[in-house]
């Protein structure tokens, strides 16, 4: 397999990557840059642990070839916080023990921050709605939803006192 | 004073790395000159293997090597073990075939390894894969769990491809209650098999230094010391002092990274053969086609009552599919994991059960979360729901009637309960659910065209199996206690080893909390370390709700064995006799005066020996502590569901769920509310989606995502849980276990709630929209 070259942004640095022609983002991420926190847990894109943020909205990484990040602006879980400056969303998470093995999780704080971003976490039914592209099988997403509600609020607020 | 954390939700400690993308899987780990493996596996569920060509996929570009089953058993490899022998009724232990590696003469499911390729990279080599021809004798599959004995005989030391045919309990007694009962109420059912699916697939890296003759495997494991164990003393692979299995941060298990898998030991005798780290994760297509399934019962069971519905005799007879060969734990499932919680709640004077287990050609079925429990609370909830109904009585009555209230109480199959309040459990859970104001809202979903169920399940589960005597008589081939291990560092922070294993149960957190409140230290000074036997000794690892229970209770032997020393060491230092100090709150006191030393003073001391009773006692602080529980532990709880349901489509809506139950004395409440939810999740999911399906010829159609119902966030409600508490009569923290609650008391609870709103009798799992419209149409209320 021919090797590519990719430019984009990732977590806001300019990266020029090598890699196989058929890499998925995901194995760009992965394999290349070694930002491992996004992960992979299926082949079908259903499961949504690879979920990152691709010019501004969520997708799952196993979805885009590498070659199609050409130019993006991609954000992955590394990207938004850090444990000294936490994302809403990861702060929320954390407080609403809305994570247990942790494997979805980077997926799933994602998937909320474009939910919240996107206005469709105003209630239950709509962030549960939103979230039906990602699995957990340790939360019931009981704690996920309350979460994804703690933090809209959360971001809601910083937005305004920002704005 | 240090803050007092036990019954507090504290934050979890290890939840910074995984919402920073900080966690570290297996996947996550590479080593330097690393290859790839990749599986070739049976296309078929039953052939004999006539040849395997390898020869085009040895030159594809990329490949370093292809390695077959044949290989793999020329080089003397064992095979893998089941561990715990079963006997049948007539005293034979259970007919076990040889389960390979990677089949070498015959392959018995779809999806057995037969070969690994191994290559540059993981590209190489899974198209690789695709280059090697196995030339199969294919043979008709034996799929069909119901007519096992009539199919053609997949092994010949297995006559009707049975396994075992275990009992339990006084057949004649239950017989004759059953003769001479007032009523018996009789059902038939299905418990569908399921698919584990951890959201994180299996995976390993094993790394052989040809040098050193050590093998490193990092892999996705529930309990590294009992892989190691198994790899050394049945498959031969390295002796133990040469082998260090680590399970990193593990994406969940749910059971099914209990077992010692061909993979895992593939990937590890191919590092070893050819010298050079070999990394191997599993894509999620075959995670459903080889890790380990759950339930797949057939069950007949009739329960004998008097004029008043009080239980006399219960008897089961259930069929148990084993799939193509005896996975790690397998036998013990269907038979002592089941069988002896059939008594459940209640005072059933007499049960007999009796269980086939049979082989067909399909992935082997292991533990999945609840193993066995969650097949005996379905049938006894079912069975009493139904029941009730029989006798005009409602459903919370007939339970009531029946309830075990003395403890302790000596089942008839086997069990001894050591305490327990079902009553309390039950009222509490009406009480949340509005039990009473049930009609009102069934009257106004009619008003709706919506039909309104509600139904009760009251479980219990024998978590933490134990005493290891006990167990090893009843054929167990390991121990099942706990270590642990508390290194007080010179500094006064501690570093806390624990032989359980953390995949998502916030041990790090539970078990900091306990070992700060019994030395009197901040829970930030405390560090949990699990996962590696280059770190700790030996451990049984986590399963069956066990961690606290067993695992902690270790800690906290090892935490009074600190406090012992700590008393002698501040003796001598403040020249009193040990019977004279006090320990409380992190400070060692001597009675009735103001001397005192804090813990980090005498852990100082300790280390720095230079006012010291040497002559005594060693320098340094550590203890170890390996714990054998007296007995099970018996979570237990009621249940109550509501769904509404669409007669139009059959689409049920679960609108309510109460869970209350009684874990004894509970360290985390939070971590302990997020174990019920997820549990419920996993019940419910069994109950309304999943379903693993093979067609006629063993192949698996519900292979991937999109044809196995996982539960998604939209299909479930929010969750009302509370506990009561009975603390545990027998271990030192008072704890029951809380893992697998969830999925034991929830599908009962499901399917009695639909049933009651469609008004059918019987409804196999899952309930889904076709089967509930059906049900309507044949004979529903409409």
């Amino acid at each position: 397999m021919a090797n590519i070259s990719v430019n984009l942004i990732v977590n806001g640095k300019a990266v020029t990557q090598e890699c196989p022609a058929n890499s998925t983002l995901v194995d760009l991420l992965r394999d290349q840059l070694q930002l491992t926190g996004t992960h992979v847990g299926c082949d079908t894109s259903q499961c949504g642990s690879c979920t990152v943020h691709f010019n501004g909205r969520a997708v799952k990484a196993c979805t885009v070839l590498a070659g199609q990040a050409e130019g993006a602006d991609v954000v992955t879980i590394e990207g938004i916080g850090s444990r000294e400056s936490l994302h809403p969303m990861q702060s929320a998470f954390r407080e609403c023990h809305g994570l247990q093995c942790g494997f979805c999780t980077p997926g799933m704080i994602m998937a909320g921050i474009d939910l919240v971003n996107r206005g469709d976490a105003s209630d239950e039914a709509s962030i549960r709605s939103g979230l039906e592209g990602n699995i957990c099988r340790c939360t019931g997403y009981h704690n996920i939803v309350k979460a994804v509600a703690s933090a809209a609020v959360e971001m809601g607020v910083k937005e305004e006192a920002e704005g | 004073m240090t803050e007092q954390t036990i019954g507090q939700s504290v934050l979890r400690k290890e939840d910074m790395r995984f919402i920073t993308g900080k966690g570290q899987y297996t996947d996550d780990i590479n080593i330097r000159g690393q290859a790839y493996g990749y599986f070739v596996r049976s296309t078929v569920a039953r052939a004999g293997i006539v040849n395997v060509d390898v020869s085009e996929a040895e030159n594809a570009p990329g490949v370093i090597a292809v390695l077959t089953g044949r290989q793999l058993a020329d080089d003397g490899l064992g095979t893998l073990p089941c561990g715990w022998l079963v006997l049948s009724k007539d005293g034979s232990g259970m007919k076990q075939p040889p389960h390979p590696v990677m089949a070498a003469d015959a392959v018995n499911y779809a999806g057995e390894p037969v070969a690994i390729v191994v290559g540059e990279s993981f590209q190489a080599a899974k198209d690789a894969a695709e280059l090697v021809v196995v030339d199969y004798d294919e043979k008709s599959a034996v799929v069909d769990l119901a007519t096992v004995q009539d199919a053609d005989q997949l092994y010949d030391e297995v006559p009707g491809n049975i396994s075992y045919d275990w009992e339990l309990g006084d057949k004649d007694a239950t017989f004759t209650a059953i003769d001479n009962a007032h009523h018996v109420t009789r059902l038939t059912l299905h418990n569908n098999r399921l698919i584990p699916n951890a959201v994180e697939p299996r995976a390993a890296v094993a790394d052989f230094n040809p040098a050193t003759e050590e093998l490193t495997l990092y892999t996705t494991s529930q309990n590294p010391h009992v892989v190691r164990l198994i790899f050394t003393a049945f498959v031969g692979l390295a002796p133990e002092h040469k082998l260090r299995v680590v399970a990193p941060d593990v994406g969940g298990g749910f059971g099914s990274k209990i077992f010692v898998y061909s993979e895992e030991t593939a990937v590890s005798w191919a590092s070893r053969r050819l010298g050079i780290p070999i990394k191997w994760t599993a894509e999620r297509s075959e995670s459903f086609l080889a890790d380990a399934h759950g339930r797949d019962h057939l069950t007949e069971a009739a329960l004998a009552m008097d004029e008043e519905g009080n239980f006399l005799g219960l008897y089961v007879k259930t069929r148990a599919n084993m799939g193509a060969y005896l996975s790690t734990f397998a036998s013990s499932v269907p038979t002592y994991l089941y069988g002896t919680l059939l008594a459940g709640q209640y005072k059933t004077p007499s049960i007999y059960v009796e269980v086939e287990a049979a082989f067909t050609n399909t992935a082997p079925v292991d533990a999945y979360r609840g193993a066995g429990r969650p097949e005996a609370s379905y049938l006894l909830e079912r069975l009493v729901e139904i029941a009730a109904g029989e006798m005009n009585l409602s459903p919370a009555e007939i339970r009531r009637r029946n309830f075990i209230t003395e403890f302790p109480y000596q089942t008839p199959v086997a069990l001894e309960y050591d305490t327990g309040d079902y009553n309390a459990s039950l009222t509490r859970a009406l009480e949340m659910a509005d039990w009473d104001g049930f009609a009102n809202r069934k009257a106004e979903a009619e008003l709706r065209g919506k039909k309104r169920g509600i139904g009760i399940s009251c479980y219990i589960e024998a978590c933490g199996i134990a005493p290891s005597q006990v167990a090893g008589a009843l054929g167990a081939g390991v121990g099942l206690w706990e270590s642990g291990e508390i290194r007080v560092n010179p500094t006064g922070s501690v570093t806390v080893l624990t032989g359980s294993h953390s995949h998502g149960q916030g041990h790090e957190t539970t078990f900091a909390q306990l070992v700060s409140s019994r030395l009197g230290i901040p829970v930030e000074d405390v560090e949990v370390v699990h996962g590696d036997t280059g770190k700790l000794d030996f451990g049984m690892g986590t399963y069956g709700s066990r961690s606290l229970a067993v695992g902690g209770s270790a800690l906290s032997r090892a935490a009074d064995k600190i406090v012992t020393k700590g008393r002698k060491i501040a003796a001598h230092l403040m020249e009193s006799t040990e019977d004279d100090i006090d320990f409380d709150d992190g400070e060692f006191r001597v009675r009735d005066s103001n001397l005192s030393k804090t813990f980090q003073e005498i852990a100082f001391a300790a280390y720095v020996p230079h006012n010291y009773p040497l002559d005594e006692l060693e320098p340094g602080l550590a203890e170890k502590a390996f714990y054998d529980p007296g007995n099970f532990t018996f979570p237990s709880g009621a249940y109550v569901c509501e769904v509404e349901i669409d007669p139009d489509t059959g689409e049920t809506e679960i609108v309510k769920f109460t869970a209350v139950d009684d874990f004894g004395n509970v360290i985390n409440p939070m971590i302990v509310a997020g174990q019920v939810h997820g549990g419920l999740a996993q019940g419910i999911g069994q109950a309304l989606l999943e379903n693993c399906v093979y067609d006629d010829t063993g192949q698996l159609l519900t292979g991937s995502y999109m044809d196995y119902c996982m539960p998604r966030a939209d299909d479930l409600p929010d969750f009302d849980v509370d506990t009561t508490v009975t603390p545990c009569t027998h271990n030192p923290i008072g704890a029951k276990g809380c893992g697998e609650a969830g999925a034991i008391g929830s599908p009962p609870a499901v399917i009695n709630a639909i049933t009651n709103a469609i008004g059918v009798r019987e409804l196999d799992m899952p309930a889904t929209p076709e089967r509930v419209w059906r049900a309507i149409q044949e004979g529903g209320r409409s």
